[in-house]
Parts: structure tokens; sequence; C-alpha cells
């Protein structure tokens, strides 16, 4: 049985504890609601890119001389896998899942005989993927994310993969991060970068729908010019993204793990409360038969 | 009411402007074009430089864009810009501001890569000091 001093230090412990996830949640909160406009409004810039890319690449894909961003190296032997995590922990189990599809998809494409490599973006992706895969790990990007994800943050994150990409470093890359679908589901999700996966139905997508046959484009300057400018363009709007959305699901799943805590302390301090009071009155009971057990051997 | 082609312009990080326009001038990297409604449809590039959105003959809204790429298509100008700012939201003390250090930038760059981006971000940001001055 613990002593009395004891469980009051305990129930302070938690007490503190508690004040600290209610805090954190809050902070989470107030957070969340920015990122998730941020990721809700990165949404339509990307979605209209895929739809002008699909327009494009329908009419390139296949000739000779595509760009390499577009039909791949011509192999897919080399592989590089760019991780999103977050650079804080207390999320919740959002960077074990992001790291356990990583693994997974490592351990697919190691099976095959492909090469792998891995870019962290984000602290908590590379401390859990090193234990395994430390020797695969290129770099790890973690300058990003302090208040808000930047255009500016995932430009450099794109930079570093396009120029690993002219450098013949790598086939094919795969981008997984966790897509925010609400503040208690966060989806993980893997997009194929590079190459750009052309739509099945690119020679005849929504644009045809509305006006009968489908239009046929003039370009200014040429389709090669034009992609040639576009297709980085695309790997950077899609890296930022995935940050931004990666970003407020980091915020809903802490918001979530913190309620949760502080729920489970709230609980906790009850039940050391209970105990405190059955042993301060266990022990007043005791003294007082001492007492009146004394006074009758008298 | 005149006839209309629904106009968009993106940016990365917002969805600016998505309203039906008469007329909009768009600064293509081959030299401005006006798009009508029933404009035939194209891809072009588009340099730093300033959007007019004309209606009755007027111009009503001017915004600058970092460079960026415009869809046209008969019913639809969509104009995905990398930068996009409203030009009333510029003064010309703060472009000339960003022309100074993009320039400080370009001075203190060292490698290849990070030249091109700084010479990129001169030449946008002598765009916008033009753009808000004019």
């Amino acid at each position: 049985m613990p002593s009395l001093k004891d469980l009051r230090n305990r129930i302070s412990s938690v007490k503190s504890t508690k004040k600290i996830t209610s805090a954190m949640k809050m902070v989470a909160a107030s957070r969340l609601r920015k990122a998730q406009e941020a990721a809700e409004s990165s949404r339509p810039f990307a979605e209209r890119m895929n739809r002008m890319l699909g327009t494009l690449a329908g009419s390139v894909v296949g000739l000779p001389g595509a760009p390499p961003l577009l039909a791949g190296t011509g192999s897919d032997r080399r592989h590089l896998i760019v991780v999103v995590t977050s650079n804080r922990g207390l999320c919740g189990a959002l960077n074990s899942n992001t790291a356990r599809n990583a693994r997974a998809l490592i351990r697919e494409l190691q099976a095959d005989g492909k090469e792998v490599k891995v870019l962290c973006v984000g602290r908590k992706g590379r401390d859990q993927l090193k234990r395994d895969h430390q020797n695969l790990i290129i770099d790890t990007i973690e300058d990003f994310g302090r208040r808000t994800v930047t255009y500016a943050e995932a430009e450099a994150v794109a930079e570093r993969v396009l120029d690993m990409f002219d450098a013949d470093a790598f086939d094919v890359c795969t981008l997984i991060y966790n897509r925010f679908r609400s503040a208690i589901s966060q989806v993980v999700t893997r997009q194929q970068l590079i190459p750009f996966p052309v739509p099945e139905s690119a020679n005849d997508n929504e644009a045809a729908a509305d006006d009968g046959p489908r239009a046929i484009y003039e370009f200014e300057p040429s389709e090669e010019d034009i992609l040639a400018d576009l297709l980085p363009l695309n790997v950077k709007t899609q890296i930022f993204r995935a940050m931004t959305e990666n970003y407020a699901s980091e915020q809903g799943a802490r918001m979530t793990a913190m309620d949760n805590a502080s729920r489970n302390a709230g609980e906790m301090i009850d039940d050391l409360t209970l105990q405190y009071n059955r042993t301060r009155q266990a022990m007043i009971t005791k003294e007082l038969i001492e007492i009146i057990s004394g006074a009758d051997a008298l | 009411m005149a006839d209309t082609t629904e106009f968009e312009l993106v940016s990365p990080d917002r969805l600016l402007i998505s309203e039906p326009v008469e007329m909009v001038v768009v600064p293509g990297v081959e030299g401005d074009f006006g798009v009508l409604p029933r404009h035939a449809p194209m891809l072009s590039t588009v340099r730093p430089g300033v959007i007019d959105i004309h209606e009755g003959g007027q111009v009503k809204t001017r915004l600058f864009v970092a460079g960026g790429f415009a869809e046209v298509t008969e019913d639809r100008c969509t104009i995905l810009a990398e930068e996009a700012l409203r030009l009333d939201e510029v003064t010309a003390e703060t472009a000339r501001e960003r022309l100074q250090s993009a320039r400080d930038d370009l001075a203190e760059a060292e490698d290849n890569p990070s030249r091109a981006r700084a010479t990129k971000a001169v030449s946008v940001a002598e765009a916008l000091v033009a753009a808000a001055s004019g």
C-alpha cells in the first residue's frame, strides 16, 4: 500500500501532465484550422495542374524525345522514396503509419531486385527508418514547418529531388505522405512523382466531356518547351501539396492524441484521488481503533 | 449582359480568382494575348507581368503573376501562377525592396543552380517594380 505522501505526489504529477497535454491540444487545434485551410487551398492548383498535364501528356507521350520527367529514363531499377513525416512527435500513430508503409514499399522493391534510396522529409521519419534502413537514407530535410509549410520550403525539397534526377541518381520517384481527411482520420498515400503517371484517359478526359470532340490545342511556344517548364513545376506542386497535407494531418493527429491523453490523465486522477481518500480514511479508522482499544485496556 | 469566359487564377497556396470575365489580357511568353469567349484552345507559358481583367471596355482588375502557365479553352481560361498578387496590395516601395534583396541574393549566389534561381527572382522583381510603378 503506497503511503499518503506517495499518492499525493503522483496525483500532482499526473495533474501537471494533464495541463501540458491539454495545452498541446489547444495549440494543435488552432494550428489545425490554418493548416487545413492551407491544405485545401493547395488542392485546386494541383488538380488543375494535373488536368493541364494530362492534356499535354496525352499528345506527347510515346513520341521519341519526350522529356524523361514524363516518359521515364527507360528503366525502373533505381527507386527514390520521399517519405514525408513530421518534425515533432506526440501525434499518435501518424508517423509510425507512414514509416510502416515506407518499410513495406522498401521490402517489396528490394524483393523485386530494385535499388532503393530514401529521402526523408521530417525528422521523425528518419528516426523510425534508420533502425532498419540506415544505409538507404541519403539525407534528411528537417528545416520546414515551424509555423506552416511555405511554398519556398517545398520548392527546396523539390529542387533537391530534381537535381538528383538530372544527375541520373534514380529512375522512379515515389512520394509517401499522410493525406488529410479529417482531424481523426489521415490516410497514408503513395504517389508516383517521376515519371509523371499519365492517366489512362488522358486522350478523352473531362475537357472533352463538355464540348464534344476533344479540343485541339495550340501551343505557344512549342509543346516540348511548355512541358520542360511544366513538369518541374508539377513536381514542386505535388511535393508542396504532400507537405501541406501532411502538416494538416500532423496537427489533426496531435489534437486527437492529446485529447485522448488528457482524458486518460483525468481518469487516472480520479482513480488516484479515490485511492488517496480510501487510504486516508483507513488510517484514521486504524488510529481510532488503536485509541479505543487502548482506552478499553485501562 | 455580354458574353463571358470563366477565368481562374490559381497559385500553389490559394485560388485567387474564379469568376466570369468579358476579356482578360495575359502576358504570354511570346507577347501579350487577349482572351475573349470562344477563344481557340491553347496552352501558353506566362512570363512575369500583369494580367488585366477588362469589363465594359475598361480595365477592372490588375494582377501580377511571377510566371506560370495559361490554359485557354472556348469557355474557360485557367492560369497556373507560381506566385500571384493583386496589384493594389503591392506598393512601389515593397517592390523595390524585393528587387534589392533579389539582387543581393544574386551577388551572393555561389553555385550554378542558386545563381539561376536568383537570376529568375531578379527578373520577377524587376517585372513587379515595373508593374507597381507603372
